[in-house]
């Protein structure tokens, strides 16, 4: 498999989950999500950067890339919950206040 | 007929990225939140197999345990807390569907006018590096990460330990008429204000009177 496979298959999965933002009028979860597939596809393009050069520290960058999402969804959960708990709503049309 | 094992390899590639694509696209467009996250794990799961593909097994593995294993699970608690409404068709239609297709639809192109018109000539369109057999992935990693990368790692750490505070400071919800115990207080209690000595004059009891007759 060439680079080019990989680097156009992560560019389709960073512009779906773009697309995902802007449609999304739903919940908040759902964009939550679309922001774990762009970092995928991040992780996706060091990965194989990673493997054409030959480096390995692209992986590694990866590795601290999957750390930090991991702490962003535990603290993005919890504050969604939060402002369940505050509005009785998830919608992202009802969400347009500042004060809790 | 035998297949090539560089054929059986672009077979397997394609399967699965289109897999990985279809089901990007069904977590953004599923009505019900619990079906898009199912769906985001499936994703995940492609997404491993692709990067098995070209060698990169330790992360592959992590993905599937720490996306798969935790974060997903965690989506899928609070999905089911939260009890959240499913969306109408109206809902849905009076939404920026046609501004995000159409940002979408321009991003593809230009970059796939970047790939395959500007770059064509810069990207080598030759085999990913191939590794001998007896090479491990996990310790390549390793040995980076415990040398060059040892500090960023403990701060990696210390990030998770945050991490873990926050959503447990956050979350945290005091109730009315809890019988919690207060350490401090246990632990700061004066013995003279606990015991009160009353004097007072002794009492005759009836079990007293029947206990001299016997």
């Amino acid at each position: 498999m060439s680079l080019q496979h990989y680097l156009i298959v992560s560019a389709i999965l960073f512009v779906i989950s773009m697309a995902g933002i802007f449609v999304n009028r739903r919940n908040v979860l759902v964009v939550l999500m679309s922001i774990e597939l762009m970092l995928l596809a991040v992780n996706t393009n060091l990965i194989a950067f990673s493997k054409y050069l030959g480096d390995v520290q692209g992986q590694v960058f990866v590795f601290f890339i999957l750390t930090v999402a991991a702490a962003e969804a535990a603290i993005g959960l919890a504050i969604l919950v939060v402002l369940f708990r505050n509005k009785k709503t998830l919608e992202v049309k009802e969400i347009n206040e500042l004060e809790g | 007929m035998m297949i090539s094992p560089e054929l059986f390899q672009q077979l397997i590639f394609y399967v699965f990225a289109t897999f990985t694509v279809g089901s990007a696209m069904a977590v953004i467009s599923v009505k019900n939140t619990i079906y898009s996250a199912l769906f985001l794990v499936l994703c995940f799961f492609n997404t491993a197999v692709l990067w098995l593909l070209i060698e990169a097994e330790f992360l592959a593995i992590t993905l599937v345990l720490v996306y798969v294993g935790a974060v997903m699970v965690l989506f899928l608690f609070v999905v089911m807390m939260l009890d959240v409404k499913q969306a109408k068709a109206s809902q849905l239609k009076q939404s920026y569907t046609k501004a995000a297709i159409l940002i979408a639809a321009a991003m593809l192109v230009e970059l796939m006018m970047l790939f395959g018109y500007k770059l064509s000539g810069q990207i080598p369109t030759n085999e990913l590096i191939r590794q001998e057999q007896g090479y491990s992935n996990v310790q390549e990693v390793g040995m980076e990460l415990f040398t060059h990368y040892v500090y960023p790692f403990e701060i990696a750490a210390v990030v998770l330990l945050v991490a873990i505070v926050a959503a447990i400071m956050l979350t945290l919800r005091k109730r009315d008429g809890n019988k919690q115990m207060d350490a401090a207080k246990q632990i700061n209690i004066n013995p003279a204000e606990r015991v009160r000595i009353v004097s007072m004059k002794a009492e005759k009891g009836h079990g007293q009177d029947r206990g001299e007759e016997s």
